[in-house]
């Protein structure tokens, strides 16, 4: 006779999904209470909305020629930005690698260091260091550099833990010291891939540029508050338009190189 | 026996290196480093002095407005927004996605246009746009959040979709089942938990934004943040990086144990 | 150079690995200038864990072990690598920077002749450089000096580590299963490389080998172990046929366990 096995009671009656589907059910209708999410009140202030869209449908072109230098500065900041942020990343990576540092000591506290950077929002250190060194790309510079600089670490240490360890041993064996073995057998090995995390962390180095200035950090995001401050939203659209073509064509020039690195 | 290089072997890394400095120091002609301030040291040292001295009073007043209350409040604007987008990204992400092979991919192309427009619509801007709409406060910081992870979500979405097995499709298709049957038998099961895993991903993202939001009064712990920044105000500052980087490490470490546990 | 005086003498060594794995089971073993020594075991016998005890690849957990009357147990920092320099090491895997040149590669096995910020702006001296070139066509390979190392095949990505190998200008050669990846014409030109340094350079040869034959065929001694125990140690011309049963076919821990 054929007996079909039974199912579980949880598996039968999806036990596991529902009681997720429960909890985040309640967990999404307690926040909506906690932010006041008001369903009506959009539909009504919507035309609000529409309309600051109707405005920027209708871009003031004079406005162009002065998007141009805020754009060349805001791709100079992200270059900077990654520079530093990269080159200070390479020690740091090699020290949070589980294959190259075997103490467990210094590689958490490299690794807590990191895990620290990265919580931090880009804006959020740009308003302390405009704060600091005051109004101007320096402030941007110096978050970019910051904000590259704990994801960069992250890729390059991910990276480096899948190298070949053969060429280690063999520079070891042949008397190499330490800073020898990382220079000649663990660098080349990687130097691809940083290259191309060189890239996609430019990549998105100048997405947040592009908005830093809002905070008094420099480049083309200066415009961006200034234009929604005087109500200019046909301005602001150039500023977004100008924004977005330069993402593009960097996104593209980099995609383009970094497939050539592959 | 002597070896030659090529010209190409002997100068390629001198000729990358040299457009490589050249791009650089065109991009130092660009930024002033006279623009430090002469307080910088003085504001650092406070700065520094303040995060070794907390405002800890700050943390629970019980008036709502206090630390736990507005990160809680981050929270909940990250994940409220996070949800919403995540569900109105699906059609966005089966528009977008290129299933077919071959020819012209119109309807994908135009779809992917459109959410990389959105993706790089700065978020600020439509929170301010959202502030217009419904008023400044947290819901305003829902709506930027969930409009603009559309952006990015569907793209991630779009292409799970295109990455998925096709064969358990053509099996269907093969006994006589309609795309309907395909689409709830073979895609679906395929891209939840990959969908899941990506609204994880960008849940992560959402909670950094939302907890600078604020910064333009949309909710969350941005305003008292970006209010204590201006009035040189250090141990309150330090003591909401604290709270900040705590909630986004605690949500970093709950989403990446909740990821793993999915693959 | 003096044929018969010791170069390296293992004296009471025992590895256990941090899991408990008994890796060397109280091995003495002394190895004279010039010899070529083959070790022949099964697999997990601890053939390459001797290699690496000698020249500390691995620590050793107890015994001593004298490289050229210098113990390299208790060497530390410059005075470790120095004595490293002398003892060059070929591996089954090559072990070759796969993204770097040839030349390159090769040179990597003079850095410990550098000084460490020497060699990070590749001030390698011309002599050195030329040297290369030498080694590279030493091993038959001299027009890959600019090839990056994974446009070679497997046995001239061998060939290149022996090259790499001389670099060192090494006292000793070991070499742990250099010809396991290789086909049998790349591994006789391997292993003819190996017999030319050891007779014309009077290089000490270590070699890790599975096959038998090949042991015969150019070992002067041959070493045989077993679940980490020193179990066979003749010169070539008394070795017996049959006697390669008794290291493969003996009475293993493992068998007897069970
Ligand atoms: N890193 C390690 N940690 C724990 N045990 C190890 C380690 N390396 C080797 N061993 C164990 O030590 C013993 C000897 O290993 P070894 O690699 O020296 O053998 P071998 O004779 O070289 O074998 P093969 O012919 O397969 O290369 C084996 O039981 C092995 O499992
Ligand atoms: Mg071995």
């Amino acid at each position: 006779m054929n007996t079909i096995p039974k199912k579980s009671f949880v598996q039968k009656w999806h036990v596991k999904a529902i009681i997720w589907t429960v909890i985040i059910l309640a967990l999404f209708i307690a926040s909506c209470v906690m932010t006041g999410v008001d369903v009506g009140a959009f539909l009504t202030g919507f035309n609000q909305f529409m309309q600051i869209f109707y405005e920027m449908l209708k871009p003031d072109w004079s406005y162009v020629p002065f998007t141009i230098q805020p754009i060349i500065q805001t791709i100079q900041m992200a270059l900077i930005g990654t520079l530093i942020g990269s080159i200070v990343a390479v020690p740091f990576s090699v020290l949070a690698a589980r294959n190259i540092v075997t103490n467990t000591l210094v590689r958490g506290v490299i690794r807590f260091i990191l895990n620290l950077v990265r919580t931090l929002p880009d804006l959020m250190l740009a308003a302390i260091f405009v704060a600091v060194v005051g109004i101007g790309p320096m402030a941007g510079v110096l978050t970019l550099a910051i904000f590259s600089f704990g994801m960069i670490s992250k890729l390059f240490y991910e990276a480096i833990e899948t190298i070949d360890m053969g060429p280690i041993e063999a520079l070891t064996a042949a008397g190499a010291t330490k800073t020898q073995v990382v220079w000649f057998a663990v660098l080349p090995q990687v130097y691809n891939h940083f290259l191309s995390y060189f890239l996609y962390t430019f990549e998105i180095n100048v997405r947040a540029s592009t908005i830093l200035g809002y905070l008094g950090a420099g480049g083309i995001g200066e415009l961006l508050q200034r234009s929604l401050g005087q109500f200019r939203y046909d301005r602001t659209a150039i500023v977004v338009i100008g924004t977005f073509i330069v993402v593009v064509v960097v996104d593209t020039l980099s995609n383009q190189l970094r497939e050539r690195l592959q | 026996m002597t070896i030659k290089k090529t010209f190409w072997q002997k100068y390629e890394a001198w000729i990358w290196a040299a457009v490589f400095v050249l791009i650089y120091i065109w991009a130092f002609s660009g930024i002033p480093v006279t623009g430090i301030q002469a307080v910088a040291g003085e504001v650092t040292k406070s700065i520094l002095n303040g995060l070794f001295h907390p405002d800890f009073s700050y943390v629970y007043t019980g008036d709502g407005e206090d630390l736990v209350s507005l990160l809680l409040q981050t929270l909940a604007i990250a994940f409220a927004g996070t949800l919403a987008s995540a569900i109105f990204s699906i059609p966005f992400a089966f528009w977008a996605a290129r299933t077919k092979k071959g020819g012209l991919h119109v309807t994908s192309s135009t779809g992917k246009l459109f959410l990389t427009i959105v993706r790089t619509f700065p978020e600020i801007v439509m929170a301010i746009m959202f502030i217009k709409a419904v008023g400044p406060g947290p819901f305003a910081g829902v709506l930027a959040v969930s409009f603009h992870s559309i952006g990015m979500l569907g793209k991630l979405f779009a292409e799970a979709v295109e990455e998925i097995d096709r064969r358990p499709a053509e099996a269907i298709i093969a006994a006589g089942g309609t795309q309907f049957d395909v689409l709830v038998h073979a895609t679906i099961p395929a891209v939840i938990p990959e969908f899941i895993s990506l609204t994880l991903y960008r849940f992560e993202i959402a909670v950094r934004s939302a907890s600078i939001l604020g910064l333009v009064g949309a909710g969350g712990i941005g305003a008292p943040l970006i209010f204590a920044i201006g009035t040189r105000w250090w141990p309150r500052v330090a003591i909401i990086l604290l709270g900040i980087i705590v909630m986004v490490t605690v949500i970093d470490f709950l989403s990446g144990y909740l990821r793993k546990k999915l693959v | 150079m003096q044929e018969g005086t010791p170069i390296i003498e293992f004296k009471d060594v025992n590895k256990v690995y941090p899991n408990g794995t008994v890796g060397l089971d109280n091995i003495n073993l002394t190895i004279n200038q010039g010899e070529f020594v083959v070790i022949v075991g099964l697999s997990g016998a601890g053939k390459s864990t001797l290699l690496r005890a000698a020249n500390r690849l691995h620590d050793v957990s107890s015994g001593e072990i004298l490289i050229d009357g210098q113990s390299i147990v208790t060497a530390k920092g410059k005075q470790l690598r120095e004595v490293r320099r002398n003892i060059a090491m070929i591996f089954q895997n090559f072990n070759l920077v796969k993204r770097s040149t040839v030349e390159k590669n090769i040179l990597n096995g003079r850095v410990g002749y550098y000084p460490t910020w020497k060699t990070i702006f590749g001030l390698f001296s011309a002599a050195d450089k030329q040297q290369a070139a030498a080694n590279l066509q030493r091993v038959n390979l001299g027009e890959k000096l600019y090839s990056r190392a994974d446009e070679l095949s497997g046995g001239q990505q061998q060939r290149v580590a022996i090259a790499r190998a001389l670099m060192q200008e090494p006292k000793i050669m070991l070499a742990d299963e250099p010809i396991a990846s290789l086909d049998p014409r790349t591994t006789m030109m391997v292993m003819d490389d190996l017999k030319k340094l050891n007779e014309e350079l009077g290089i000490t040869v270590i070699v890790n080998l599975h096959s038998v034959s090949l042991a015969k065929q150019y070992a002067s001694r041959v070493v045989g172990l077993r679940a980490g125990k020193l179990v066979y140690d003749k010169q070539i011309a008394d070795v017996q046929d049959g006697d390669f049963d008794e290291i493969y076919d003996g009475k293993d821990q493992e068998v007897k366990g069970a």
